[in-house]
């Protein structure tokens, strides 16, 4: 219907982001009838959210047009923010955002400069930084999910650690069973990503790749081909952000810093 | 055998503990008492060095303990807490935990003597989930002394047990320090257990000891 009353795209996206947000308030209403509050909220993120995508959609206009050595500057502000994002999820957990950064940029990066070299990512901008945004994105929720999924751990377990300290064991065999079940939990969402691939979903890069004209069959391997580099990405993030951290809980007389209300 | 100097932690302002002295030597009981929140057991995590004194020191055997390697502290000062937390899978996992830090495997017979020690005799391949509040406090004393320590710290070791369980681990205890001549340092709020089992005991009140002596005059002075 929006497509008959708006004919220049711009207005088009207004009036489709307008009623999209008129669906999001209807369920903040509905939540309200339940005395849950999340007016002020809601409203904020979606204002910053509008604000935000179409800033950065201005900038990548700009850049996209650039010479190549822009992705990688574009990448690398990527990969700052998504380590200020995922670190808020392991809030008292010493070092949570050089921890998430270093993590992301050599579980991301390393993959994505890997797949580059190799030639699965193609070098020009408007390949290189979507598919590099996706990797990022997913390695950023990882390493939140599994940060977070420790520091829980951790903390509903401080008795144990303390128990395997005091009998003479290293920091880090004291927390191995947290380390290893948050490493594992973290990849959840990217393995199941992977076995859902076709059947329960069928991902925007594929479907974009379709309308552009490109084969199905290249369009649904290469989808198979980027949730494969997620993964890998992903799992080298939080395999590296875990071990970074654990060291980081401890002090070097191997006392645990994070402690309930503390 | 250990001697606290001017030992404290202030944690972001607030007392835990200040300025504690005392000495316990080789085969002698001390009971640490006082009321909730008195800093018994941050004096006792103190002496294991779970937490770093901000001030004063511990010497263990005239050597000043920040001088010693924490796991080998550790191991030196066995401690015993008010809850077993003991690890998934049998009592003669557990035992072999400590050891195994080390490199070191048990033996058989090792963990056999163990077990008699504490009144559990027959119980090395029983899953520690099906043991009771009483007999899983055992299987923590003797997974303590696995570790061979030349001291034990006993953190309230009966305070979350039932009344027949609680003299069972006593009793348990009693049985352990006398036989071993172990140095034990003893937190309890119980003051007749204190009574049993101690020769000393030390009164601690807002993190500072404020009575010291034989345990009856500290107890009912």
């Amino acid at each position: 219907m929006l497509r008959l009353l708006f004919k220049d795209q711009l207005y088009l996206g207004l009036a489709q982001a307008l009623m999209a947000a008129l669906a999001a308030m209807l369920v903040v209403l509905l939540a309200r009838r339940r005395n849950i509050h999340l007016e002020s909220d809601a409203l904020i993120a979606m204002i910053r959210g509008l604000v935000q995508i179409m800033a950065v959609g201005s900038i990548l206009l700009v850049l996209l047009r650039g010479p190549r050595w822009t992705s990688g500057l574009l990448l690398a502000a990527m990969i700052v923010a998504a380590g200020a994002t995922s670190a808020r999820r392991a809030k008292d957990m010493p070092g949570a955002f050089r921890v998430s950064s270093c993590s992301i940029a050599l579980g991301a990066g390393s993959v994505i400069a890997f797949m580059t070299w190799l030639g699965v990512i193609a070098t020009d901008i408007t390949s290189l930084v979507p598919i590099g945004s996706m990797l990022i994105a997913n390695a950023m929720n990882t390493n939140g999910l599994a940060l977070n999924r420790l520091r829980a751990d951790v903390l509903a377990h401080v008795g144990e650690i303390e128990t395997a300290l005091a009998l003479g064991a290293e920091a880090k065999i004291s927390v191995s069973p947290y380390v290893q079940a948050s490493f594992e939990a973290s990849l959840i969402p990217a393995i199941d990503s992977l076995r859902s691939l076709g059947i329960v979903w069928i991902p925007g890069l594929m479907a974009g790749m379709l309308l552009s004209g490109a084969r199905p069959v290249y369009a649904a391997i290469y989808q198979f081909v980027v949730l494969a580099m997620i993964f890998a990405a992903s799992g080298l993030t939080s395999l590296v952000s875990t071990l970074l951290i654990r060291d980081r809980i401890f002090t070097p007389a191997q006392q645990l810093i994070l402690q309930p209300g503390r | 055998m250990l001697r606290s100097e001017h030992l404290g932690r202030i944690v972001n302002g607030k007392v835990l503990v200040e300025d504690v002295s005392f000495e316990v030597r080789k085969g002698e009981v001390l009971a640490i008492v006082g009321p909730s929140g008195s800093g018994k057991s941050s004096l006792l995590r103190l002496l294991n060095r779970l937490d770093e004194p901000t001030s004063g020191t511990v010497y263990l055997d005239q050597t000043d303990y920040l001088q010693i390697a924490p796991r080998d502290l550790r191991r030196r000062l066995g401690m015993v807490n008010q809850r077993p937390f003991l690890f998934p899978g049998t009592v003669e996992q557990n035992l072999r935990f400590g050891p195994l830090q080390r490199g070191e495997s048990l033996s058989q017979d090792s963990i056999d003597q163990l077990l008699l020690r504490v009144g559990l005799k027959g119980y090395a391949s029983r899953n520690v989930a099906n043991l009771s509040g009483g007999e899983a406090q055992r299987v923590s004393v003797a997974r303590t002394l696995a570790n061979s320590p030349e001291a034990l710290l006993l953190d309230e070791p009966t305070s979350a047990l039932d009344e027949s369980s609680k003299l069972e681990v006593e009793a348990c205890i009693q049985n352990v320090v006398r036989d071993n001549s172990l140095t034990c340092i003893l937190v309890t709020h119980d003051t007749a257990q204190a009574t049993r089992l101690a020769e000393r005991a030390l009164l601690l009140e807002a993190g500072r000891v404020t009575r010291a002596g034989p345990v009856r005059e500290v107890l009912h002075a």
